[in-house]
């Protein structure tokens, strides 16, 4: 009997945590039937994509299938040697990496890599891999499809890379796939476009998929059926549409209650105007593009200030403007009316301390080598002269005031989670006693509840203390969850800006409507029916907004 | 991508004609600052003062330091490396006849050092942590740890001595076929090679290791590849920066390190003579000598750059 695509019973996968071999997979099962699409959800450290992957018979460096059993189409992989499970890989069960960007090899050619699964298998001449890699980049609407394939994969985006990787991932005709987060490396206005051409490639081939996310409402747009993973182990599984609507454990709850909106704090007070970019146009050295082009901004003490984009629409820059790392080419920063020195070596230490920064990866943030109270320590030595044992008290009590033990002083970065990293990233931020934080896309990088937690803590901080805050994120959940004012930059410019009520609510302009009409809503038929909006020209998409520039 | 290469050549140029003239102040210094000159070495110390004296009265040596210098320099950049102090010979005609000696050892041991380097390299990092990857790396460190003049000793009481194989002096002429050549030359570019094949075994090693974690390396594999594909095809591509500057220094050592090893087999290349010419205090010859060899890391560091770009897909193939 093997009317069961994939099933796997009572998997125990160990994974080898300094030198101890401990479960990370805690005997699960699932089974997936032909051209059914089965969401695999958790938090990182949940198991999810060491899971998923087992449909491949493969477990990644450092871990070990113990025991339990994985049967494709009726065929047992555990215990099989190599070359069986080589013939599988590629072949039967194709993969869907992150990040296309890194798991597309640079040295060699998008349709060198299409091919290469279907030849080495035996499946194909490389003639017909390449005839059918256009066939499969015109269904994946990748532009030229004739030539695309020509390309290296630095010579195309982002979102073009993920299609073809989806491209290559059916080239040889797969049973199943396995999708790992596909889309999480991109802008929400490209994830719904790629996730929309994937939905519909894997739908017409009948083909079986594990999707893994830690994102609900992308999930919600795609599976069947969804597993909640946590810790390694089970929370829930059933219908996907069940789930959304009638969720049985309090975690799901959680989970699915992470895109709620706060309600805005902002009042209208005339207050003192903290920081005003003015006329900002700037371009990198030795460019001729101008990366900003008159860009006027003002932060009001103690508020918060979202600029939103997509990746490559200044916004990362403007902060480098303000810092003073890259001065601009016309225009003034004023801080408290007075201009500041265009180039950060120039300014002096008063000016330097009122402004600091948080970034979006607190791992290559932090010296690996120092330990947490050096790191937190460090800007109240240089900054404020503060030293010895009166050093030491303050850093217990920036501790206190991010929520982390007192012992974790002695610790160093890499015994820290994402989360505790980031809120240490915070701490010496505000060792500085700074007016201004810029926080650039300080919660990307982390899970859904753990970045509400660091959000939590800076809306705290805020109250506390009064800074104001220039928040840099691709990602509207976090606006409405925590700006007073909303700046929406597209290419260089300013589109829109105003108060959260007044860009978050129509009417809107288009490409603000279509920022937020892509954000993914845990509604199963809410990328369906944008799309097809879409098509029927209701909704802007982001090519009606590049024609209309 | 041609601006690009253009830039690189011409600083590098540039900075090589800095790096000319730095190096010959260093020579002179350094020569200056040996006890004696060329007259009290050539003559003996048991050569009267006068005699002394008049040697360096005709050799011009009485001059100050700097003026001697300036006239050397002045002379060089006319294309001039002066005559030998010693025996009055051209310092170029000399050179000439080294240079070609010591390139043919460098070029002989090149052939077959670069490509068993590289191929150990690949098949220790195949497999890795296995017995054939500990026989490798337990062999060639232990020639890189020995001395080069130790190595070439072992290798001549071995072949030379006990099994007669091989000639222990390796006296080259321009008469001699290539395959007799070869045959005379073979311990020290034996030598050679030993030292140089360890050094890029490793870093080949090294760097398709460092290579394996990536992403797309994953993806090979679940893309149902062998492992030999993945390192071949997927690791070794993208591995060529580090191994060509490993290479060129190994290439650069070959060229200008070489004294000891010329010295030991009586090889008469470029470093036997730069090590006679220290020895008589042959001030011009010294000076020659070392300008060639700068010359020579200067050349092959700037082709390793070059060549380091060229193998970036990045680069070669602009958006």
């Amino acid at each position: 009997m093997s009317e069961k695509l994939l099933e796997v019973k009572d998997l125990l996968i160990e994974a080898d945590i300094d030198g101890e071999w401990k479960p990370i997979v805690n005997h699960l099962s699932m089974t997936l039937e032909r051209g059914e699409i089965l969401g695999l959800i958790g938090e990182s450290g949940a198991g999810k994509s060491t899971f998923g992957l087992t449909a491949l018979g493969y477990a990644k460096p450092g871990c070990r299938i113990q025991s339990g059993s994985i049967k494709l189409d009726g065929v047992e992989l555990v215990g099989k040697s190599d070359a069986e499970l080589r013939s599988i890989r590629g072949n039967k069960v194709a993969y869907v990496a992150q990040s296309a960007a890194a798991s597309f090899n640079p040295a060699h050619t998008l349709v060198e890599q299409f091919a290469e699964s279907p030849v080495q298998h035996g499946n194909m001449t490389m003639a017909e891999a390449v005839k059918r890699s256009v066939e499969l980049f015109r269904q994946l609407d990748l532009p030229d499809p004739e030539h695309i394939g020509e390309r290296y994969p630095h010579q195309v985006s982002g979102g073009q890379l993920q299609r073809a990787m989806t491209a290559m991932a059916l080239g040889s005709d797969p049973d199943i796939i396995i999708f790992d987060e596909p889309t999480t490396a991109l802008d929400v206005t490209t994830q719904i476009e790629v996730l929309g051409a994937i939905k519909e490639a894997i739908k017409e081939r009948n083909v079986a998929a594990i999707y893994i996310s830690h994102d609900l409402a992308v999930v919600a747009q795609m599976a069947d059926r969804i597993m909640v993973l946590r810790h390694g182990n089970l929370i829930e599984e059933g219908n996907a549409r069940e789930m959304l609507a009638n969720p049985k454990e309090d975690y799901t709850r959680l989970l699915l209650n992470v895109r709620s909106t706060r309600e805005s704090r902002y009042d209208h007070d005339e207050e003192d105007i903290q920081l005003k970019v003015e006329n900002i146009t700037a371009r990198y050295p030795g460019t001729t593009i101008d990366v900003l082009k008159n860009i006027n901004i003002e932060i009001i003490k103690g508020k918060t200030v979202a600029v939103v984009g997509e990746s490559g629409s200044g916004k990362s820059t403007l902060a480098r403007v303000i810092t003073g790392l890259l001065p601009p080419s016309q225009g003034s920063v004023r801080f408290h009316g007075r201009e500041l020195t265009p180039d950060l070596r120039s300014r002096p230490k008063k000016d330097l301390q009122s402004i600091q920064m948080i970034y979006q990866m607190a791992d290559v943030a932090m010296n690996p080598r120092h330990k947490i109270k050096d790191i937190i320590g460090r800007p109240l030595e240089f900054y404020l002269g503060i030293k010895g044992k009166q050093r030491e008290a303050h850093v217990l009590e920036l501790l206190r005031q991010i929520e982390i033990p007192a012992d974790y002083a002695d610790r160093y970065p890499a015994q820290l989670s994402g989360g505790e990293k980031q809120r240490v990233c915070i701490a010496r931020a505000l060792a500085a006693e700074p007016e201004l934080i810029i926080c650039d896309e300080v919660t990307s990088a982390l899970d859904q509840l753990v970045a509400e937690g660091i959000l939590d803590l800076l809306l705290n901080l805020q109250k506390e203390l009064n800074v104001s805050y220039l928040f840099i994120t691709h990602d509207l959940a976090v606006v409405k969850a925590i700006a007073d004012e909303i700046v929406v930059m597209y290419q260089g410019g300013v589109v829109e800006q105003g108060t959260k009520a007044e860009i978050l609510e129509p009417p809107f302009k288009p490409y603000t409507e279509l920022l937020l009409s892509s954000v993914p809503e845990m509604d199963p038929d809410w990328m369906d029916n944008l799309i097809e909006r879409r098509k029927r020209g209701e909704a802007p998409t982001a090519e009606s907004i590049a024609q209309a520039d | 991508m041609n601006n690009v290469l253009f830039d690189i050549v011409f600083k590098r140029l540039v900075m090589g004609i800095f790096i000319l003239f730095g190096v010959s102040l260093l020579i002179t210094l350094g020569v200056e600052a040996l006890a004696g000159d060329v007259c009290s070495a050539m003559l003996g110390q048991a050569a009267e003062p006068s005699t002394v004296a008049a040697c360096q009265a005709k050799l011009g040596l009485n001059d100050p330091m700097h003026v001697r210098y300036w006239h050397w320099l002045v002379n060089v950049i006319q294309g001039d490396l002066g005559t030998s102090l010693a025996n009055n010979r051209e310092v170029s005609e000399q050179i000439g006849k080294r240079l070609g000696n010591t390139l043919y050892l460098a070029g002989t041991t090149a052939l077959f050092a670069v490509p068993i380097g590289i191929l150990l390299g690949v098949i220790a990092a195949l497999y890795r942590n296995s017995a054939i990857d500990y026989t490798i790396s337990t062999t060639t460190l232990t020639t890189i740890s020995s001395p080069e003049f130790f190595l070439a000793y072992v290798l001549m009481a071995i072949f030379a001595v006990n099994l007669g194989w091989l000639p222990a002096i390796s006296n080259v002429s321009s008469s001699m076929s290539f395959l007799e050549r070869l045959e005379v030359s073979a311990l020290p570019v034996a030598t050679l090679a030993l030292i140089t094949i360890a050094h890029m075994m490793r870093m080949t090693r090294a760097s398709i290791v460092s290579l394996l974690a990536s992403p797309y390396i994953e993806m090979a594999k679940l893309k149902g590849l062998t492992p030999g594909r993945i390192i071949v095809k997927h690791a070794l591509p993208n591995a060529w920066s580090p191994i060509i500057q490993v290479v060129v220094l190994n290439l650069a050592y070959m060229i200008v390190g070489v004294v000891v090893i010329e010295v030991v087999f009586v090889y008469p290349g470029l470093g036997a003579l730069i090590v006679d010419a220290v020895l008589n205090r042959d001030l011009p010859v010294i000076q020659g000598t070392a300008m060639v060899f700068a010359t020579a890391y200067v050349v092959l560091f700037m082709l390793a750059d070059v060549l380091s770009m060229l193998a970036n897909p990045r680069l070669r193939h602009r958006r």
